[in-house]
C-alpha cells in the first residue's frame, strides 16, 4: 500500500514540481543569504565590541596575558589542531574552539590578529578602564591608560587622565584638519600654479615666442608663489610642533609601558565602559567617518570618501554622455530608419553588444581611447607637457567614455522599448493635425518616452557603477593623490586617475598586505555598493512598472 | 498668424482663412527646414553611435592584424666604399645598437669601423697579430655579447671586445667605436704545439672565460678563471686546460653552452659530438642529417645559447637542443626544421633579443625565421652569389658584403614570435623535455623565450564556464519552469524582483565574496558542501512526499503554486544540518581533515581558490541571465496549448514535460547559450576566486586562468604595440567573437520562436 502510493506519487509528476519549486527557493535563499552575510559583516565592523583581558595558557609553555577583541569563533576537530602542531592533549573532546582575536599593537606584536585555542583562555575579564586607541598608523592599540604628558611633563594621572586625554585628542583632530587643509588645498594650489607656469613657459618656447619680457613675467609669478609657499611652510612647521606636543603613556597586556604621541591618535575609547546608547552613537559616528574620510594605512583603515566621489563623478560623466547618444540611436532605429533586414541586423547587434564581456570594452578603451585618441589629443593640444602624457594615459574621461560605450546598448534597448510602446494612433493623430515629423517627435513622442529613457539611464548607471574589469585598464587606481574636482584651474580634472568603489573592493581584498585587518572594511564597502546598485535597479523597475500601467490606460 | 482668434465671434459667415500669407509661408518653410534638419541630425547621430559600437570589432582586428603579417625587407642602394680595395677577405660584420656604425673584421687582422649609411670609414684598428702569423679563425660569443675571439696560424688566439660610446658634443649625437682587450693584448696560446687554429669559440661569464679552438680534429679547451681578492682588490687569473676525449673527424664548428655545461662540436659531414664540460666526458655522438650525402654547412647558437641552428647543403635548417629523454638522460634532439631554398646555407646569425635568426644561402637568398613560432617570415634574393652579412642588435638592419660591395637592407619584422601554431598547438620550448601548452608571457631576463599559447587560457575559460553551467543550468531552468508555469501569480510578483536583484549584483562583489568568504569556508566544510549537494534533492522530494501524506485539512490551507515557500524552511534546515554535521563527517570518514585526505590519500592537488568555488560563484552570476530568458520563453507558450493538453487529461507535469518544454525548448536553449556567453566573458569573479594559474587540468580542486582574467592581469604591464600586447588584444577579440556568435545565435532562435508563438 505504502509502496504503491509512493509509486503513484512519483507517477503523478509531483516530484518534478517540487524539485523545480526547490530551485526557485534555492535561488532566493542564495541571493538573500549573500546580501545578509555582506550586510552583517559590513555593518558589524563599526560596532565597538567589548575588549577582553585574559590569560592564555598553552600547555607546556609559560602563560601570557592577552588583551583584545574576539572577532571569530569556530569549532575545529581536535585532530586538525594536532596536525597543525599545537600541543593538544591526546584525550579529550572531539572538537575544540578556535578563536581569532584582534590583539592590535602591531608595532609591538608584529601582527594585529592571532588565532588561539579557546579552551586555553582563562581568567577572562572585561575591565571597564580597558582602552582602545585608533591610531593614524600601526593600527589599533589596546591597553590601559597610565598618564598624559605635555612636552614630556606628566599632566594627569589615574582617574583624571581619561578626560584629559579626550580633550587633547579633540584638539589634535582639530589641528589635523587644519594641517590637511593647508597641505591639500593651499600647497596644492601653489603646486598647480607652478606647474601651469612651467607649461606656459614650455609652450612659449615651443612656439618660439619666449622672450625676455615673458620670462621676467613668469619669474615674477614664480617668485610670488614661492614666497607664498615659504609662508605656508612656516605655518605648517608651527602646526606640526603644536601637533606633536602631547603624548600619553599606556600599559599593554603584559605590563609594558609604551609612550604614544597624541598626534597619532584618531580616537581613544573604552568600549567596556560604554552603555548601549553610547555605543549606538559611537557606531553612527564611525559609519559617518567611513563614508566621509580619506583612507589610511594602504586603504586598510579610515574611510572611502575618494572612492565614493570617484565612482559618482565617473558615473555622472558617463550618464551625461550615454543618455543623449543612446536616445539618438534609438530614435534613429525606431522612428527614422526603414524597418528592413539591415535594421533588424543592427538591432540584433546592438542587443548582443550588451552581452559582450566588459573586459573587451576595457581593452578597446585602453587601445583606442587612451593610446590612439589620448595620444593624438596630447600631440595636438598639450605638446608643452610631453613626453609626460596628459590625456594619453588612463584617466577619468577615458574611464567614463569606456563605460558609456559599454552601457549605450542598455539605453538604446530601453528607449526603443519605450518608443515601441507608444501607440501608433498618438503619432498619427499628431501628424494628421499637421505637425511635422520633427515636431511630433519633440512634442509628443519624446515626452511620452521619457520615463523609458529614464529607466534606460538608471539601468546604464547601475551597470556602470558595478563594473570593474574595464576600469582596471582605463583609469582607476588604488590610491589617487587628489580628487578630480577641486579649486585649482580647470577645476574638473578629466585627465586625472580616480578611485572606485568596486576596484577598492578588489584591491583591498586581494592586493593588500594586511587582508585580515582590511576584510571588514571590504565587506562594508561591498555593502555600500550593493545598496547603491540595488536602489538604482529597484527604482528602474518601479519606473518601468509605472510606465506599463500608464500605457495600458492609453491602449484601451 | 491669422486673425481668426482675435476676430470677434459674430454670426457673420466665417471669413476664409488665407494660408498663403508670406508670413505663414515663411513659417512653413522654417518648420520644414527644422524637420529636415532633425532628420539629418538623427540620421547622422544615430549612425555615428552605431558606427562607434562596431568600431570595437574593427579596432581590435586592426591591432591584432600585424601579428600575422610576415617580415618586410627593403633593399637600399649598394655602396662600394673606397676602403674596400685593400680590405682583405671579410670574416665578420657586426652592427651596433643605434644602426649607425658597423664593424668589419678581415683576415688581415684589421677591424674597420664604417658608417652604415654612407659606407665611409670611421676608424681602423690593427689587431695585435703575432709576428709571422695570420688570422685563420674567428668566433663570436653568444648573440648580444660583444666578445670576439680570433685564432691565428701559430695556434694562438686573441680575445677582444668592440664597444660604442655615445656622446653629444655640441648637441650632436656621436658614436665613437673602440676595441678593448679585456683579457690582455697578448695572444693566448691555445694550441700548445703551434698548429694553425681552424675554428675558435668562446663563452664568458662574470668570472670564467671558456676558450675553445680546433686544429683538424684536435680540440683545445682552455678555461680562464679570474678572481678578485676581496681584501686587496687584486685580480688573479688562473688558466686551466680541460682534456676531452679525442675526436676522429675534422671539426667544422664549436659552441659552448652559456652555463658552461656542454660543448657542442660539429664535425665530419653531418655529425655532432656533445661533451659534458662538468665531468669531461662524451655525452653522445649525434647524426644530424638523414641523408648521408648532405652535410652541415653553417651553424649558430640562438640567443641564450641553448639552441643550435644548423644549416645544411640542401638549404634546410634545423633547431636542436639538449632535452631529457624517457630515462632522464640529456640528449641533443632535433626540435623543428625549416626549408629555405635548395642551395647550401652559408651563414646563420641569431637575433640578439628574440629567438629568431637570419640565414643566407650560396645563391644570395636571405631568409628570416623564428624558432618558437616555427615561422618562415621571409625568403628573398638580396645579392647574387655567396656573401657575408651582419645583423643589427634590434634585428632591423642587415648589411651583406658580396663581391666587394656592401648591400644595406632594412628589415621590418615586428612580431615574429606569434603564429597560429604557437598560439594553439603544443610547442617544444627550450629547457622543456617535450612539447607543451604553456602560457608564460614575461620573465625578468632578456634571453627569455615568451611562451604564448592561448590553449591553457581557453581551456581555463571553458573549464570555469563548464562548472558554472553545471550549477546554473539545472537550477535556473528548473526555477524558470516553476515560476512561469506552476507558481502562484502573487508569489511570482515577489520572486521576480529578487532574481532581478540577483542579476544586478556587481560581479566584483561576487568575486570578493567567493575569494574571501566562500573559498576558505568551502575548504573547511568540504564534506558539508558535498552532502548538501546530495541531500538537497532528496530532502526536497521527501518534504514533498510528506506534504502529500498530510491530512487534507492542512494541505488545502496552502494554495497551489506555493511549494517554493514551503520549501524555504526545509532547504534552510538541510543546509544547516549538512554544514553542522560537516566536522563530524570529517572526523568519522576523513581523519579530521578532508582537504588533507584529498591531497594525501587521493593524490589530487587542492588549491584553496579552485574551480569548485568559481563554479559556485559564477553559477550564481549566471543563474539570473538564464532564468529571465527561459522564464520568458516558458511563460509565453500559448495558453491554448497547455489548456488543450490538460483538457485531454494530462497531469500538469505531463503537460509541462511533453508540451510546454518541447515548445519552449529553443528559448531555453538560447537562454543557456546566453548564460554560457556570460560565463565565458566574466572577469572579476575568476580573477578573485581562482589562483590564476594557467594550468590544463580538469581537476575540480585546482585553479585556472581564463582569457578575460589574463587580459585584466597582464594588460596594464604589456608594452604598447608589442607582440604580448597584440596577443592580449587577440584574446579579447576571441572573447568578443565567441560571445557575439553565441548571443546572435541565441537571439535568432528567440526571434524564430516568437514568430512561431504568434502564429499558434
Amino acid at each position: 500500500m505504502k509502496q504503491n502510493s509512493l509509486n503513484g506519487w512519483f507517477k503523478s509528476g509531483a516530484p518534478g514540481v517540487w524539485i523545480s519549486g526547490g530551485a526557485v527557493s534555492i535561488a532566493v535563499i542564495m541571493t538573500i543569504g549573500l546580501l545578509a552575510v555582506i550586510a552583517v559583516r559590513g555593518l558589524g565592523h563599526f560596532w565597538p565590541a567589548d575588549l577582553i583581558h585574559a590569560s592564555y595558557d598553552v600547555p607546556g609553555q609559560a602563560n601570557h596575558l592577552v588583551i583584545g577583541e574576539v572577532v571569530q569563533k569556530e569549532q575545529v576537530p581536535r585532530e586538525r589542531l594536532k596536525s597543525a602542531g599545537l600541543p593538544v592533549p591526546d584525550q579529550g573532546p572531539e572538537f575544540m574552539t578556535r578563536e581569532l582575536i584582534k590583539v592590535g599593537n602591531r608595532d609591538l606584536n608584529g601582527t594585529d590578529f592571532t588565532w588561539i585555542v579557546g579552551e586555553w583562555l582563562t581568567n577572562q575579564t572585561t575591565p571597564p578602564e580597558l582602552m582602545a586607541i585608533e591610531r593614524r598608523e600601526w593600527g589599533n592599540f589596546y591597553g590601559y591608560l597610565v598618564n598624559v604628558k605635555e612636552n614630556g611633563k606628566v599632566i594627569a594621572e589615574g582617574e583624571a587622565a581619561w578626560p584629559e586625554l579626550q580633550a587633547r585628542v579633540a584638539r589634535v583632530n582639530e589641528l589635523a584638519a587644519q594641517l590637511k587643509s593647508l597641505e591639500k588645498v593651499d600647497i596644492g594650489a601653489i603646486n598647480a600654479g607652478l606647474e601651469r607656469i612651467r607649461l606656459q613657459g614650455r609652450k612659449l618656447e615651443l612656439s618660439g615666442k619666449l622672450d625676455a619680457a615673458a620670462q621676467a613675467d613668469m619669474d615674477a609669478d614664480r617668485a610670488e608663489l614661492n614666497a607664498r609657499y615659504q609662508d605656508i611652510e612656516a605655518r605648517l612647521a608651527e602646526l606640526h610642533a603644536q601637533f606633536n606636543r602631547d603624548s600619553l603613556t599606556a600599559r599593554d597586556a603584559n605590563g609594558k609601558e609604551v609612550v604614544i604621541d597624541i598626534g597619532k591618535v584618531v580616537h581613544a575609547f573604552q568600549p567596556n565602559a560604554m552603555g548601549t546608547f553610547t555605543k549606538i552613537g559611537f557606531y553612527f559616528s564611525k559609519v559617518w567617518e567611513f563614508l566621509s574620510d580619506d583612507p589610511r594605512e594602504a586603504n586598510t583603515e579610515g574611510g572611502i570618501f575618494p572612492a565614493i566621489f570617484g565612482t559618482v563623478m565617473m558615473t555622472l560623466i558617463m550618464a551625461m554622455i550615454v543618455t543623449p547618444f543612446g536616445v539618438l540611436a534609438a530614435v534613429y532605429l525606431r522612428e527614422y530608419a526603414k524597418q528592413n533586414t539591415l535594421t533588424r541586423i543592427i538591432r540584433i547587434a546592438v542587443n548582443n553588444l550588451a552581452g559582450v564581456p566588459a573586459i573587451v570594452y576595457g581593452v578597446f578603451g585602453l587601445g583606442f581611447f587612451v593610446y590612439v585618441l589620448g595620444g593624438s589629443v596630447d600631440r595636438l593640444f598639450f605638446p608643452e607637457a610631453l613626453p609626460a602624457p596628459t590625456f594619453g594615459t588612463p584617466g577619468l574621461l577615458w574611464a567614463s567614455l569606456t563605460l558609456a560605450l559599454l552601457a549605450v546598448p542598455v539605453v538604446i534597448v530601453a528607449t526603443e522599448e519605450g518608443l515601441a510602446r507608444i501607440p501608433r494612433t498618438v503619432r498619427e493623430g499628431s501628424l494628421a493635425l499637421g505637425a511635422t515629423k520633427a515636431e511630433t517627435l519633440w512634442k509628443i513622442v519624446l515626452p511620452m518616452a521619457s520615463p523609458a529613457m529614464m529607466t534606460g539611464m538608471i539601468l546604464a548607471v547601475a551597470r556602470a557603477a558595478g563594473e570593474v574589469a574595464p576600469l582596471m585598464l582605463v583609469g582607476v587606481v588604488k590610491l589617487a593623490p587628489s580628487l578630480p574636482l577641486d579649486g585649482n584651474y580647470p577645476y574638473l580634472h578629466l585627465d586625472q586617475k580616480i578611485m572606485h568603489l568596486g576596484f577598492h573592493i578588489y584591491d583591498v581584498g586581494f592586493q593588500s598586505p594586511n587582508v585580515e585587518a582590511a576584510r571588514p572594511l571590504v565587506y562594508a564597502t561591498a555593502f555600500l555598493l550593493v545598496l547603491v546598485i540595488a536602489t538604482l535597479n529597484l527604482s528602474a523597475v518601479y519606473i518601468r512598472n509605472h510606465l506599463r500601467e500608464k500605457y495600458k490606460a492609453l491602449d484601451s | 498668424m491669422n486673425d481668426l482668434a482675435n476676430a470677434p465671434m459674430t454670426t457673420n459667415p466665417p471669413k476664409r482663412i488665407d494660408f498663403n500669407t508670406p508670413e505663414l509661408q515663411r513659417k512653413r518653410r522654417i518648420r520644414a527646414l527644422k524637420d529636415r534638419f532633425t532628420r539629418w541630425y538623427v540620421l547622422i547621430g544615430g549612425l555615428a553611435v552605431l558606427a562607434a559600437i562596431t568600431l570595437i570589432f574593427f579596432f581590435l582586428a586592426y591591432v591584432v592584424a600585424p601579428l600575422f603579417k610576415g617580415a618586410d625587407l627593403q633593399a637600399q642602394d649598394a655602396i662600394t666604399p673606397a676602403w674596400m680595395q685593400d680590405a682583405g677577405k671579410p670574416l665578420m660584420i657586426s652592427l651596433e645598437e643605434q644602426n649607425q656604425v658597423a664593424m668589419r673584421v678581415s683576415d688581415k687582422g684589421q677591424a674597420l669601423f664604417f658608417d652604415i649609411d654612407s659606407g665611409a670609414e670611421l676608424k681602423r684598428v690593427d689587431l695585435p697579430v703575432p709576428a709571422g702569423a695570420s688570422v685563420t679563425a674567428i668566433g663570436k660569443d653568444q648573440p648580444g655579447q660583444p666578445l670576439v675571439a680570433v685564432g691565428f696560424s701559430n695556434g694562438q688566439a686573441l680575445v677582444f671586445r668592440h664597444t660604442y660610446k655615445v656622446s653629444y658634443p655640441d648637441g650632436k649625437k656621436t658614436i665613437s667605436p673602440a676595441i678593448e682587450y679585456p683579457y690582455g693584448e697578448a695572444p693566448i696560446a691555445l694550441n700548445e704545439a703551434g698548429v694553425t687554429l681552424e675554428h675558435v669559440s668562446l663563452n664568458a661569464t662574470d668570472s670564467t672565460l671558456m676558450l675553445v679552438g680546433s686544429s683538424g680534429s684536435q680540440l683545445n679547451v682552455l678555461s680562464l678563471t679570474s678572481e678578485e681578492n676581496m681584501m686587496t682588490g687584486e685580480v688573479t687569473s688562473e688558466q686551466k686546460r680541460i682534456d676531452l676525449p679525442q675526436m676522429t673527424e675534422p671539426v667544422k664548428n664549436i659552441f659552448v653552452d652559456p652555463r658552461q655545461q656542454w660543448l657542442y662540436v660539429i664535425n665530419g659531414r653531418a655529425q655532432a659530438d656533445v661533451f659534458s664540460l662538468r665531468d669531461k666526458s662524451l655525452n653522445g655522438r649525434y647524426k644530424l642529417l638523414e641523408n648521408g650525402d648532405d652535410q652541415i654547412t653553417a651553424s649558430a647558437q640562438l640567443v641564450g645559447g641553448i639552441s643550435l641552428i644548423l644549416g645544411d647543403s640542401r638549404g634546410g635548417l634545423a633547431q636542436w637542443f639538449m632535452a631529457r629523454d624517457a630515462d632522464g638522460e640529456s640528449r641533443l634532439k632535433q626540435i623543428r626544421t625549416f626549408q629555405m631554398g635548395d642551395t647550401p646555407i652559408v651563414e646563420i646569425t641569431a637575433e640578439e633579443r628574440r629567438k629568431g635568426f637570419v640565414a643566407l644561402d650560396a645563391s644570395g637568398k636571405l631568409g628570416v625565421f623564428h624558432s618558437t613560432a616555427h615561422r618562415t617570415l621571409l625568403v628573398d634574393q638580396v645579392v647574387d652569389g655567396q656573401g657575408l652579412f651582419g645583423l643589427s642588435p634590434r634585428a632591423n638592419r642587415i648589411i651583406v658584403e658580396q663581391g666587394g660591395k656592401l648591400q644595406p637592407l632594412l628589415l621590418e619584422n615586428p612580431h615574429p614570435e606569434v603564429s597560429w601554431s604557437a598560439l594553439w598547438s603544443k610547442v617544444w620550448y627550450e629547457n622543456y623535455d617535450e612539447p607543451k601548452y604553456v602560457w608564460q608571457s614575461t620573465a625578468a631576463n632578456t634571453d627569455f623565450e615568451p611562451k604564448m599559447s592561448l590553449a591553457p587560457l581557453t581551456f581555463g575559460t571553458l573549464k570555469a564556464a563548464f562548472y558554472a553551467m553545471l550549477l546554473a543550468a539545472p537550477l535556473a531552468v528548473a526555477a524558470a519552469i516553476y515560476t512561469a508555469y506552476f507558481m502562484a501569480p502573487s508569489l511570482r510578483r515577489k520572486v521576480k524582483p529578487v532574481i532581478e536583484l540577483m542579476e544586478a549584483m556587481p560581479t566584483v562583489i561576487l568575486g570578493f565574496f567567493a575569494g574571501l568568504f566562500l573559498a576558505p569556508y568551502v575548504e573547511g566544510h568540504l564534506p558539508g558542501i558535498f552532502s548538501l549537494l546530495m541531500l538537497l534533492p532528496i530532502g526536497i522530494l521527501l518534504a514533498g512526499f510528506i506534504f502529500s501524506r498530510l491530512p487534507e485539512s492542512i494541505r488545502l490551507k496552502v494554495p497551489d503554486g506555493w511549494e517554493s515557500a514551503i520549501l524555504i524552511p526545509v532547504i534552510l534546515f538541510i543546509g544547516w544540518l549538512s554544514l553542522y554535521m560537516s566536522p563530524y563527517m570529517e572526523n568519522w570518514f576523513f581523519g579530521g581533515d578532508m582537504r588533507m585526505w584529498i591531497s594525501h590519500d587521493l593524490g589530487i592537488t587542492y588549491d584553496q581558490r579552485n574551480a569548485l568555488v568559481v563554479g559556485l560563484a559564477m553559477g550564481f552570476a549566471v543563474i539570473p541571465n538564464i532564468y529571465s530568458i527561459a522564464e520568458d520563453a516558458v511563460f509565453s507558450v500559448p495558453r491554448g496549448l497547455t489548456l488543450g493538453s490538460l483538457a485531454l487529461g494530462a497531469t500538469p507535469w505531463q503537460t509541462m514535460t511533453r508540451v510546454v518544454i518541447l515548445t519552449a525548448s529553443p528559448g531555453i536553449f538560447s537562454a543557456l547559450m546566453i548564460g554560457m556567453g556570460r560565463a565565458v566573458g566574466e572577469t572579476m569573479i575568476v580573477l578573485m576566486a581562482t589562483g590564476n594559474t594557467p594550468v590544463m587540468e580538469m581537476n575540480l580542486f585546482e585553479g585556472l586562468r581564463t582569457l578575460a582574467a589574463n587580459v585584466a592581469v597582464e594588460m596594464p604591464e604589456s608594452e604598447v604595440g608589442g607582440s604580448h600586447y597584440r596577443v592580449l588584444f587577440l584574446s579579447a577579440l576571441v572573447l568578443l567573437l565567441f560571445t557575439f556568435v553565441m548571443n546572435t545565435l541565441a537571439e535568432l532562435i528567440r526571434q524564430r520562436l516568437r514568430k512561431k508563438y504568434s502564429s499558434l
